[in-house]
């Protein structure tokens, strides 16, 4: 009748070997996809995964793709361990990118130590408004974060696209959508002479630890767990579930904020409307490949950044359309959905000795709990 | 209801019936053989087998091994709608009614066949009365009693003309008088040349009702026997393989200072179908167990949540210890040393997916397992230990996942983990509810035990036998209304039942007044 059965014990290897199974499963359907392009799997997959890490540039790159993932995916894992289904950082990415960068824009000409500073500020209070907006429906009016959340994206976009085509426009841009180029004072200091990696992965770092060695321990962390795992749990416990909302949103929508000014105050260096490549969507399934795990979420979004340079030199070397990226990224999560599907469950045996000994496996459990996966959005 | 079957053959006839979960077997090579118009009792613990067996009779489960045979010939039931074509007719214990449905359009949703609304609800009507079931066929399920719902679920299987009918825990949610009115209709139906199928832990139901009991332990038969010709302590020894555990209540000799009192406490229901309560009042001392009987549904949720503030309310309707508490939330409630174990134990006591120690942080993170902001593990598993082993939890250790445990061993484990937090008043909803027999008399004793170190305990429970058990005294709360709480000494389960079905209210507040008088 049923293919899955539920496991007494969530599984613990399971869930780390979901996102390995993940990859393979990408890669084997790559290799078909390859096949029927008619390109040599082989080298497609050198291009895409090989190539990109040849050069020191290259891996220069890779990291100035993942901190962004990265950090966006620390913020969005909290709200997603409390079951808040934020997939709008996108639109918290930007509007901290458009308050970071008003900042910047507004000080144009002007030569001060405390503009970068203002700037990660004001995109800090750019996200966190964004987001608290969609906490501030949610609470409010019970509005769907799925819905909203996306559609203040879009809202966001529009909101930049004016502001570039219309009082930021630089004077002297030839009419193109962009504001000025910003003097040094509005960007990150570049470590690596000639390539792009600058001080906006410090503020990666420094989340990273927070997250994984402070936050990850703390009681709220285990509120929002909980809030999110068993609602009436937290109500019997007397935690607030508004008070989870609004923390999930405010402080993804922090992360999603800085970001955002890590890309105008680097590697773009103005507001333009290609701040972002995705990166807002991308994180989803960073955070998710990453088990919503501080350092677990590390090593995803190196993978997703490599799949970014990958799908640039397979644009280049092999003539493949810019759309072999969101190819790759939709499989990767959608085998990840699936594997992820036993770690509660599992395939349905009339072995007894199996079913025995599955039911007393002793395992030793981290303070958070499975993955949650956001099937029922 | 009879059919061309020749004399002597058994309706159903189950042979060496088995049954395997992946952590346990269900039953084990079962036998059972039911006469037409028999009324047969299936008596076993939770988690005896019970509603498997049922299950795999129904079409619901398949069974692993065993063979079935109706009216003489061999049948393999592949779903439930066979079943009900064979003529095996099943009311379950929890009911699938839909509330916004009328009675006739509940009914007219799982008929097979083409209907009209106004004949079936002719129908409806006229078997309903024949087996003194009355029922208005065009009332809103919404608006019915429990008692009245599990009419529907009846008269829906009676319309179909069954041959077997089956019974899971049918008068757990009856009060004593409905109890009787059921047996009644059961026996006509019997009398009638129905077989029924009667499932049942309680004791003193089965000898008054039943022909014939088969008794299961641990997924097997262990005994067939005549149930009026049996004791319950026989009976008792053939479920549980040992004499039933009595407990054992001692007088409280400490100080009985007011520690809980609920002052006219009336509030709506958030929930459209639940229950409003109206003017509830009542205190509790300390070293007493006051215990709130009624059937669930008529506002025992809505008291829940008040008491444990979940639903908070007006300052001074719930004074702990002369401190107004209603304002405040459930865990600042318990900053003032208040304890609650829910009803609902996975989901609401207990994170399903958590293990065991994370579950004790979620109300006992007062008890030292937080600091700085962080929470401690190597406390927090220590708690969890301390508490398996205090109150016997049986499970894989305090990695293990709260659902992985038994109901009754997860019960052990939300009791435990309030009680070890020191509280001066403890809440408890069914504190027995789908637990066995015997960590059922653990559960009971260890509630005395507590308030006779002078805590303050109200016991809400729809078991009545339970209640006289265990309290000091009984309140009934009925249609959102709360009679006076009398000793247990001064009334009797058939007082108790008739305020359950709301006929006795008068003089409920006089009562509650001396009380207040008194504290």
């Amino acid at each position: 009748m049923h293919l899955l059965e539920p496991r007494p014990q969530p599984s613990r290897r399971m869930r780390w070997l979901a996102p390995l199974i993940a990859v393979g499963l990408t890669l084997v359907t790559g290799t078909l996809l390859f096949l029927a392009l008619g390109k040599n799997p082989l080298q497609a997959f050198i291009v895409f995964f090989v190539q990109p890490l040849s050069s020191g540039y290259g891996w220069s790159e890779l990291l100035v793709k993942a901190s962004p993932l990265i950090l966006i995916a620390e913020g969005l894992a909290i709200g997603y361990r409390a079951r808040i289904y934020n997939i709008g950082a996108e639109g918290q990415l930007i509007m901290g990118a458009l308050c970071g960068g008003g900042v910047a824009v507004l000080t144009d000409g002007m030569n001060a130590h405390w503009i970068l500073p203002a700037m990660v500020v004001a995109g800090a209070l750019g996200g966190a408004i964004w987001g608290g907006l969609a906490a501030w429906l949610k609470t409010r009016f019970n509005a769907v974060e799925t819905l909203t959340t996306l559609m203040l994206a879009y809202i966001a976009n529009y909101i930049l696209s004016y502001m570039v085509s219309g009082p930021w426009r630089d004077p002297g841009g030839t009419n193109f959508p962009q504001s000025v180029m910003f003097g040094d004072s509005a960007l990150f200091t570049v470590l690596i002479e000639g390539s792009r990696v600058n001080a906006s992965v410090f503020i990666t770092a420094a989340v990273v630890l927070a997250f994984g060695l402070y936050f990850r321990n703390s009681f709220v962390a285990y509120q929002l767990e909980v809030g999110g795992q068993a609602p009436d749990a937290a109500r019997y416990a007397g935690f607030s579930a508004k008070a989870t909302v609004w923390i999930s949103f405010l402080l993804s929508g922090v992360t999603a904020g800085i970001a955002g000014v890590g890309e105008i105050a680097g590697p773009v260096g103005q507001l333009n409307l290609n701040i972002s490549p995705g990166y807002g969507y991308a994180a989803i399934i960073v955070a998710y490949l990453g088990r919503l795990n501080p350092f677990g979420i590390v090593w995803s979004g190196f993978l997703m950044a490599l799949l970014y340079l990958g799908g640039e030199a397979a644009q280049v070397s092999l003539q493949l359309p810019s759309a072999i990226t969101g190819l790759f990224q939709g499989m990767l999560l959608f085998f990840l959905l699936g594997a992820d599907a036993f770690i509660d469950n599992r395939l349905r045996r009339s072995k007894k000795a199996q079913a025995a000994k599955a039911a007393i496996q002793p395992t030793a459990a981290a303070p958070t709990s499975p993955a949650a996966l956001p099937h029922e959005s | 209801m009879t059919s061309a079957i020749p004399p002597g053959v058994p309706r159903l006839e189950l042979s060496h019936i088995s049954k395997r979960y992946p952590s346990v077997v269900a039953n084990d090579d079962v036998s059972l053989i039911v006469q037409p118009g028999e009324i047969h009792a299936v008596l076993g613990e939770n988690g005896a087998g019970k509603s498997t067996l049922m299950k795999v009779i129904y079409g619901a489960v398949h069974a692993d091994a065993g063979e079935m045979q109706w009216n003489g010939r061999q049948v393999r039931v592949a779903n439930p709608a066979e079943a009900r074509r064979l003529g095996v007719g099943m009311v379950f214990q929890h009911f699938s009614l839909f509330e916004t449905l009328s009675v006739v359009e509940n009914i007219a949703l799982v008929l097979d066949e083409k209907f009209d609304l106004a004949r079936l609800a002719g129908r409806v009507k006229e078997v309903s009365e024949r087996y003194g079931l009355p029922l208005d066929p065009y009332r809103a399920v919404h608006g019915l009693s429990v008692g009245e719902r599990q009419r529907v679920e009846i008269v829906r299987c009676l319309l179909q003309n069954p041959q077997l009918l089956i019974l899971d825990e049918p008068t757990s949610v009856l009060t004593p008088q409905a109890v009787l009115k059921l047996f009644e209709t059961l026996k006509r139906l019997a009398s009638e040349g129905v077989s029924i199928l009667y499932i049942s832990h309680k004791l003193h139901e089965i000898r008054a009702l039943c022909d014939t009991a088969t008794v299961m332990r641990s997924g097997r038969v262990t005994g067939i026997a005549d149930p009026r010709e049996e004791t319950d302590a026989s009976l008792a020894r053939m479920m549980i393989g040992r004499e039933l555990p009595v407990c054992h209540t001692e007088p409280y000799t400490g100080d009985a200072a007011t520690v809980l009192t609920v002052n006219q406490l009336t509030l709506a229901s958030d929930d459209p179908f639940g229950t409003a309560l109206k003017d509830i009042s009542f205190d509790v001392r300390a070293g007493e167990i006051v215990g709130i009987a009624g059937i669930s549904g008529n506002g025992q949720a809505e008291l829940l949540a008040a008491l444990s503030g979940e639903h908070t309310v007006a300052p001074d309707r719930v004074v702990m210890a002369s401190q107004p508490v209603g304002h405040l939330d459930a865990g600042q409630r318990r900053d003032h040393g208040l304890a609650v174990v829910p009803e609902e134990r996975l989901g609401r006591g207990a994170v399903p997916g958590m293990p065991l120690w994370g579950n004790a942080i979620l109300t006992a993170h007062r008890q030292g397992l937080r600091r700085y902001g962080l929470l401690r593990f190597g406390a927090a598993r220590d708690f969890a230990r301390r508490c398996i082993e205090r109150f016997d939890v049986r499970c894989g250790g305090v990695e293990a996942a709260a659902r992985s445990l038994s109901g009754g061993n997860l019960q052990k484990f939300i009791v435990g983990r309030e009680i070890m937090q020191a509280p001066k008043v403890m809440v408890v909803a069914q504190p027995t509810w789908g637990v066995d027999v015997g960590a059922s008399a653990f559960l009971r004793q260890t509630l005395i035990d507590l308030s006779r170190t002078g805590v303050g305990i109200v016991v809400v429970s729809e078991e009545l036998d339970e209640l006289f058990e265990i309290c000091d005294r009984i309140a009934v709360l009925a249609q959102g209304k709360l009679s006076a709480a009398v000793p247990k000494a001064q009334t009797n389960a058939e007082q108790i039942g008739l305020q359950m079905a709301g006929l006795k209210m008068a003089g409920a507040h006089q009562d509650t007044e001396t009380a207040h008088a008194s504290a």
